[in-house]
């Protein structure tokens, strides 16, 4: 990247719902702003051209079939900087959920007698195949973190990433204990960043932006047992958008 | 182009998901003209297995983004029926209303920024922004507006959040209605006037083609079907919803990780054209009018105008928005409780029109609220077969123009559907018996 020219940036989408590639579409009052500090070089949801350089690559999805492995090799060989964004990409998100399953029987249960038509791996966040300079998480990533990393980016700064649980921000809001109302809550040992937006409009968290650092899997799964969940009803929730690697400890 | 030629789309561009055009034509025949989809499988309906009646739609939400309020809200209306659960009107008031603002949004991201380049020659929305600023900004106002619609009454445009089986966990406030309501009368006005106009200026570039299928929809006797009604075919009349796999008859195609449908011939169409030809006399004045306004005032055979049909759903759902919005405040919103305690346990069935058509989901819970088996047909899924059949009458009739131009006219046609790939990938096979 020079000074004087923008960078060249390209978005590619792997196994997932696509929903934060929409959340960048759905950021209208700035996009127009967006566009005019980059170069949108690839972005096959979009448009038509495709490049051979990209100053920085965003990828979505998880990894999930051998063709799959093929592409990120060859995005990450031509990029400079490779930000994943949402939790299939920086987690394997709910995709991984099947990588506890026998996979045999995943695949018997969807196609059938025509399982092998479909080759299948068991789903990987994007680090686990390359290197990954960024992560934005959630399912759907905001659009205020994304914001905040692609202008860190472009203004050639690190961005600032949370390692406090979803908790910390709850009781900044104020807002009544997920536990109080009745609800089994993933926010304790959940990645803060959200605003803890699920439990300020009724929900409880559900874990989509992955685990904290060092975050006590074993006491928290003791807190849904106390609840009333059994163990296994625990590890359920604890693995909605977690399965990847998952152990109890 | 010659009687013998090959054309090979990978990873066709605007459109949601991974897909490629293969037409193989050898001496004036066709060999091969289909549809690849090469989506990576994602396996929903295994992994929702074991889950409880609580996660179903947050889970089946994870599906598609772009398609999400419709999955959850599918997924809730079959998990309520499974499990005998009691929605309020005001529920199913909020919930049409979530309806209609996702329709919209859907339908002018589809229309305006992934169909219109087609018809202004260019590769994509952004050279539009030079070009076209106010049409652009229109368009991007009018998502905004449906997207606040999704924020305000269920927490979240992608992925919502307040929706939950039996009600909602949280209600929008008065004030919030009230500034939507502004919103959609003034600017929305405004704006939409200003998508039909672009686009009236480039309807003399929708290509003229035609081929009658199967059209399937839902239908209601009491309004134009989003969110409720019975099965309805162009050829066989009504199905109820229950009885929905004796329409959809599934197959797995070589070509495609996405399974086929067919009924009474070899392909239906399912979505907005399909709701067009089967309920336009439902449509309110407004939709009728812009339809009218764009050259549709009966059915159309021309799958190219299906983006029509959108804009036409655009301002019957804006027009309805209000008068659901209308409706609310003048009844006043009362606090309830959602319905969480099962009454009966066994299979549910939940069916509503998403933009891209008719959506189905099917669950069957054992005694602790357990889904023991699952089933979802996608719309997308359900066109495949019909945009195969499209493609092999449309090739020889445009066989005389170059690669090139065969190639968009392919593309433009794909892309007319709307398919939206990652959904289509996921769900299949019906397991009842554990």
């Amino acid at each position: 990247m020079t000074a004087h020219t923008k960078p060249k940036v390209a978005f590619f989408d792997f196994t997932g719902c696509e929903g934060c590639q929409l959340n960048k579409l759905n950021l209208e009052d700035h996009i127009l702003d967006v566009l005019s500090l980059v170069e949108i070089v690839e972005f096959r949801e979009a448009m038509d051209d495709r490049a051979a350089h990209y100053d920085i690559a965003f990828i979505e999805g998880s990894i999930s079939t051998p063709s799959c492995v093929e592409r990120i090799n060859d995005i990450r060989r031509r990029s400079d900087v490779l930000v994943a964004l949402g939790s299939c990409a920086t987690r394997g998100g709910v995709n991984a959920m099947k990588n506890l399953m026998p996979i045999d029987d995943v695949r018997t249960t969807v196609y059938g007698k025509d399982k092998y038509l479909f080759p299948t791996l068991p789903a990987q966040p994007v680090s686990a195949i390359v290197k990954v300079d960024h992560a934005v998480d959630g399912c759907p990533m905001t659009t205020r973190e994304y914001l905040h990393v692609f202008t860190s980016l472009v203004l050639g700064k690190k961005p600032i990433k949370p390692n406090h649980s979803v908790c910390v921000e709850c009781k900044r809001s104020e807002n009544e204990c997920v536990f109080e109302r009745g609800m089994s809550c993933m926010g304790p040992v959940t990645r803060g960043g959200c605003e803890a937006q699920c439990p300020g409009v009724g929900q409880y968290c559900i874990g989509c932006r992955g685990f904290v650092d060092h975050p006590e899997k074993e006491a928290h799964l003791e807190v849904f047992r106390r609840h009333g969940l059994s163990l296994e009803e625990a590890r359920k929730k604890m693995t909605l958008f977690n399965a990847y690697g998952w152990s109890d400890r | 182009m010659g009687n013998t030629f090959d054309i090979h789309v990978h990873h066709l561009t605007r459109v949601e998901g991974h897909g490629n055009i293969v037409v193989n034509m050898r001496e004036g025949a066709l060999e091969k003209c289909h549809l690849q989809v090469v989506e990576a499988p994602r396996y929903f309906e295994a992994m929702i297995r074991g889950r409880s009646f609580h996660e179903a739609a947050v889970l089946t939400s994870r599906i598609c983004g772009i398609c999400s309020l419709g999955h959850q809200l599918t997924s809730l209306k079959a998990t309520e029926a499974a499990l005998g659960l009691e929605v309020s009107e005001q529920t199913v008031q909020l919930r049409k209303l979530l309806v209609d603002g996702a329709t919209f949004q859907s339908n002018v991201l589809h229309a305006l920024f992934l169909a219109a380049p087609d018809f202004l020659g260019v590769g994509s929305v952004f050279p539009l922004v030079q070009t076209h600023p106010e049409v652009v900004l229109a368009a991007l106002r009018m998502k905004r507006l449906a997207n606040d619609i999704g924020e305000v009454v269920s927490g979240r445009a992608v992925h919502p959040i307040t929706c939950v089986p039996g009600g909602f966990t949280q209600l929008p406030s008065a004030p919030q209605l009230r500034q939507l309501l502004l919103r959609l009368q003034t600017e929305a006005r405004a704006d939409l006037e200003l998508a039909v106009q672009a686009v009236l200026s480039v309807a003399g570039n929708i290509p003229a083609f035609a081929r009658e299928t199967e059209y399937i929809s839902l239908k209601s006797d009491r309004e134009y079907a989003l969110y409720d009604g019975v099965i309805h075919s162009s050829d066989a009349g009504a199905t109820p919803v229950n009885d929905y796999l004796g329409v959809t008859n599934e197959q797995i195609k070589p070509h495609s990780t996405a399974k086929h449908t067919h009924y009474k011939r070899t392909s239906y169409m399912v979505g907005a054209l399909s709701r067009w030809n089967n309920n336009h006399q439902q449509m309110n004045e407004a939709g009728r009018a812009v339809g009218k306004a764009l050259g549709l005032s009966g059915p159309s055979h021309n799958p190219y105008h299906i983006t029509v049909a959108q804009l036409a759903e655009t301002a019957h759902c804006v027009r309805s928005c209000i008068e659901r919005i209308d409706a609310l405040l003048t009844r006043g919103l009362k606090e309830e409780k959602p319905d969480q305690e099962p009454t009966r346990y066994g299979r549910g069935v939940g069916s509503t029109e998403v933009p891209r058509g008719i959506l189905f989901h099917d669950y069957t819970y054992d005694r602790k609220g357990t889904v023991v088996a699952a089933n979802c047909i996608i719309p997308t899924n359900q066109n495949f077969a019909n945009i195969d059949d499209d493609m092999v009458k449309l090739v020889p009739e445009i066989v005389h123009l170059d690669r090139a131009e065969i190639t968009r006219r392919l593309e433009m046609l794909v892309r007319a559907y709307d398919p939206c790939i990652s959904c289509s990938v996921h769900m299949v096979d019906v397991t009842f018996v554990e």
